[in-house]
């Protein structure tokens, strides 16, 4: 009972990732693929926790935190990159 | 593993795949970017903490296991997905990505534009 709770939350998630992934593939502006893109990420932590307890082992329980510090990451880079044009400034040869 | 607690654990995931689900349906169906980024950033992160406190919890019951890693991912998700939310919106923003049409209030502009005539 309880993996078949498990598989139907696995199949609800990977649902919402192929609606994000189609956002992404249309999204009309960059922003749009870049908010869809740091859902996805944010999915993905979801598949993991989902399968290590599918699995039932915890050797897996790192990369969640590891998925999570990466979408920031490059969600922040992106929208630096979106506003400013450089994602690293070189203030100081100005 | 008692029993009540794998109840908690499974309303808990079907709580957060749910949330997940009602994440994509606002992607796939809001009109513009903003209101896009407002269902993303806030169902997704509810969802997400609910299906990592229900991991916490089964390996917490059933192995005896404190992980910590999860809680601090929890923690982790829940300050910095708003504010992700938020950098990309500012972004969006100022790179002139256009309001839904029929959005009848922009008060970001009216206040950049009176900062800029006092400037």
């Amino acid at each position: 009972m309880f993996q078949i709770i498990i598989a139907i939350a696995l199949v609800c998630i990977s649902l919402s990732m192929l609606g994000l992934i189609y956002r992404v593939i249309k999204g009309p502006s960059i922003p749009d693929r870049v908010i869809a893109l740091d859902a996805l990420g944010i999915n993905l932590i979801a598949v993991i926790a989902l399968v290590s307890i599918f699995l039932d082992t915890y050797a897996f329980l790192e990369v969640i935190l590891l998925l999570g510090i990466l979408a920031f990451i490059g969600t922040v880079a992106m929208a630096k990159y979106l506003e400013k044009g450089v994602i690293i400034e070189h203030d100081r040869n100005k | 593993m008692i029993e009540i607690s794998k109840i908690i654990v499974a309303i808990l995931i079907l709580l957060g795949a749910f949330l997940s689900l009602v994440t994509t349906f606002g992607l796939l169906r809001l009109p513009d970017v903003y209101t896009r980024n407002h269902a993303a950033s806030k169902a997704a992160t509810l969802g997400i903490m609910s299906i990592m406190l229900g991991t916490f919890i089964y390996f917490y019951m059933e192995h005896g296991h404190f992980n910590s890693r999860v809680l601090l991912g929890i923690l982790f998700v829940f300050f910095t997905a708003p504010v992700s939310g938020h950098l990309i919106s500012r972004a969006a923003y100022n790179s002139g990505v256009k309001l839904w049409d029929k959005s009848v209030r922009d008060d970001l502009k009216k206040a950049r534009e009176n900062s800029k005539s006092t400037r």
